[in-house]
């Protein structure tokens, strides 16, 4: 759980990331505001779950705190120190405390590599001269750790299911004993049996190395089983962020709201019976993201004033805050 | 639910379930060897009715379907029955099916994108199932098409008609999908996974179509997913399927409430709901699932279960029914909560 008298590991300040879009020769440069002034604090240890769909740029958020994609505008402050000032030679060192596993584990395994080399890969990077014999010690220790039996070393990724893949990306990830782990969609891709293996994992894990993760999902469900605090993302932008239970319990922006209540249940009774926040079209494009607030076109309680004037994010409680202009009164409104 | 206004007159003499599939088995010839992905699956639908279809990767949910519908690969062959309103349609020519597909059995599958051509305009492609199977004229087959649009609540139809693939967003993709399905007012209608390329709100969005569509059409649908959730709240009976086989059937209520297969049980179980309980660890399943070119001899699911018994190992458990329209393959007598 979160410390919040202790320092920040990570601190993000109105972080932006815009890519140029190909236009005509002639025509207005434009770009797409994929993340659009971010700004969050992560405590060590702590697990932020980051939620939007398809589009909303939590994925581009990731990487970008990474610094693996470069960022527009605003700060990655780091343990006190922002990434954008440091060197690229310092950036490389910083991040051995920061890795990243990904949603297709394995598209993110070199097919040539055995599990070994795969796993003792950063090792190789950050601890050249390693004896071979330690190096080894240290892979089998790793294996040992997500729940891969060691004999496995010397196999292929082929030869392994995606759970076991998952399970190999997070030994590579974990073997420098980082301080931040990002996890892009870590289950989506994997059956529902094998997905609780995987947050049962990254939970203990965690818990053992006093990991922080930033968890990127589409599966509110997941989301909600493994994060302290909770992002909504929409096209950009936090709308809603608070802590788990009073984001799940007592969500404030309509967008969270129709989130939450468009997940189905595996429950015939409750499912049927379920009051649903429904939205209203598509997302916008992000190249042409609505004036005012940027959800005012899907929103269903939208009044004249979110057609101009973006709404700030306003504190709830001392945990819990919203980009709405109609938060105090949104859940009356849609449950009408 | 009656769908009988319309029918011609050979059809409505058949009384009885709309689909009968009795013992299909369905199999790949692979460079290793012949696998197969399907092991005697019997079930019927009846007449505006749905069904859910659940169960992991390689259970064999997808072949079912498509062997119903007769699009194996090459390599695919399949045995066994399949009677649509009556008739024998396992094995039929091309031509026959041909017949039949897209105008009484119609067929969406999980990714609109890949399953529309992308060199046609949508107008074009709805309106070919109007005037390759009813022969209507081009106009009036462009005016039902935009009807059609309209229903599965597409704004702006006429402007949608002569726009590409591409240029649609994937809700929009896969509502065009439904509206393709819908457009003949099949009898059957089979989907694969709708909804699961989707985003959540979208996805509620394309469940309440399916259902309304339903409603009017009093089409039966065949629901395949991996999403537990979404059969909860669509589908009056269920089959869960592992390694080939239906292991669990029954009403919905029935299935999520009172599980009587252990897998059935562990999979409800081990699936992170809104409203669980956070204290403690997620229930999983032990080991993957089965490999469906090594499969065990006796029951697949007994590696990964608890209550396995010597007897599990050896020979497959056969479906037996537990209640009345209720039947598992597991030796168990009674799986208590």
């Amino acid at each position: 759980m979160s410390l919040p008298h202790s320092a920040p590991l990570l601190s993000v300040r109105d972080l932006k990331v815009h890519f140029p879009v190909k236009s005509d020769l002639f025509a207005e440069k434009r770009v797409v505001k994929a993340v659009d002034g971010v700004s969050f604090d992560l405590y060590p240890g702590e697990t932020l779950g980051i939620v939007g769909e398809s589009g909303c740029g939590k994925s581009t958020l990731g990487r970008a705190v990474l610094k693996l994609i470069p960022s527009t505008a605003g700060k990655v402050v780091w343990l006190g120190r922002a990434l954008e000032d440091a060197s690229k030679a310092d950036q490389r060192a910083l991040r051995r405390d920061m890795q990243i596993i990904f949603q297709d584990p394995l598209a993110a395994l070199d097919p040539r590599m055995t599990v070994g080399a795969i796993v003792a890969e950063p090792l190789d990077t950050f601890e050249p001269g390693m004896a071979e014999q330690a190096k080894r010690g240290r892979v089998v220790e790793a294996m040992e750790r997500v729940g891969l039996p060691s004999h496995l070393i010397n196999r292929y990724p082929h030869e392994f299911s995606g759970g076991q893949c998952q399970r190999i990306g997070i030994a590579r990830a974990l073997i420098l004993r980082p301080k931040l782990l990002v996890c892009d969609e870590p289950v989506s891709a994997l059956d529902v049996s094998i997905q609780a293996q995987i947050v049962n994992l990254l939970r203990k894990l965690q818990a053992e190395e006093n990991l922080a993760l930033i968890f990127i999902s589409h599966n509110l469900s997941v989301v909600r089983r493994i994060s302290a605090r909770v992002m909504v993302l929409y096209l950009g932008k936090i709308a809603e962020l608070a802590d788990r239970d009073e984001i799940y319990r007592n969500p404030r922006h309509p967008y969270t709201q129709a989130l939450l209540s468009a997940v189905p249940i595996a429950d015939p009774d409750k499912e049927r019976a379920k009051k649903r926040v429904s939205l209203t079209g598509d997302l916008p494009s992000p190249i042409d993201p609505p004036s005012g607030c940027v959800f005012r076109t899907r929103c269903p309680i939208v009044i004249e004033k979110c057609h101009t004037i973006m709404p700030a994010l306003e504190p709830v409680t001392d945990s819990h805050t919203v980009s709405c202009h109609r938060w105090r009164e949104a859940i009356e409104l849609l449950m009408e | 639910m009656t769908a009988s206004q319309d029918l011609p007159a050979w059809k409505t003499g058949h009384q009885g379930p709309l689909l009968v599939v009795d013992q299909l088995e369905t199999r790949f010839a692979t460079p290793d060897g012949s696998v197969s992905a399907v092991n005697g699956v019997s079930f019927t639908v009846d007449k505006g009715e749905t069904i859910g279809i659940v169960g992991e990767s390689g259970s064999g949910k997808s072949q079912v379907l498509m062997s119903i519908m007769g699009l194996l690969p090459h390599n695919g062959t399949s045995t066994g029955s399949v009677q649509f309103d009556g008739r024998e349609i396992l094995g039929l020519r091309r031509e026959e099916l041909n017949k039949i597909r897209g105008t009484q059995m119609a067929m969406i599958f999980q990714d609109p994108m890949t399953a529309l051509n992308p060199y046609l305009t949508v107008g074009r492609q709805l309106t070919e199932v109007l005037t390759f199977h009813q022969s209507m004229n081009p106009a009036l087959a462009r005016e039902q098409a935009r009807e059609v649009l309209e229903q599965v609540h597409i704004p702006e139809p006429g402007k949608r008609l002569d726009m590409y693939p591409h240029e649609l967003s994937g809700g929009m993709r896969q509502r065009v999908m439904i509206a393709m399905g819908m457009l003949c007012r099949p009898d059957l209608l089979i989907a694969d996974e709708p909804t699961t390329a989707l985003d959540v709100t979208i996805q509620a969005e394309i469940l309440d179509l399916l259902a309304e569509q339903q409603a009017v059409t009093g089409t039966a649908i065949i629901l395949v997913t991996h999403d537990l959730g979404v059969v909860a709240g669509l589908c009056d009976r269920v089959m869960v399927m592992y390694g080939g086989r239906i292991v669990e059937q029954g009403p919905v209520r029935d299935i999520f409430y009172d599980p009587q297969h252990p897998y059935t049980r562990a999979l409800l179980l081990s699936m992170p709901r809104l409203d669980d309980d956070l204290s403690g660890d997620l229930p999983t399943i032990a080991g993957q699932p089965p490999n469906l070119a090594r499969m065990p001899p006796g029951c697949a699911f007994a590696p990964r279960c608890g209550f396995a018994s010597d007897q599990c190992r050896i020979s497959v458990p056969p479906l037996r029914e537990i209640a009345p329209g209720r039947a598992k393959a597991c030796t168990l007598d009674r799986l208590v909560a």
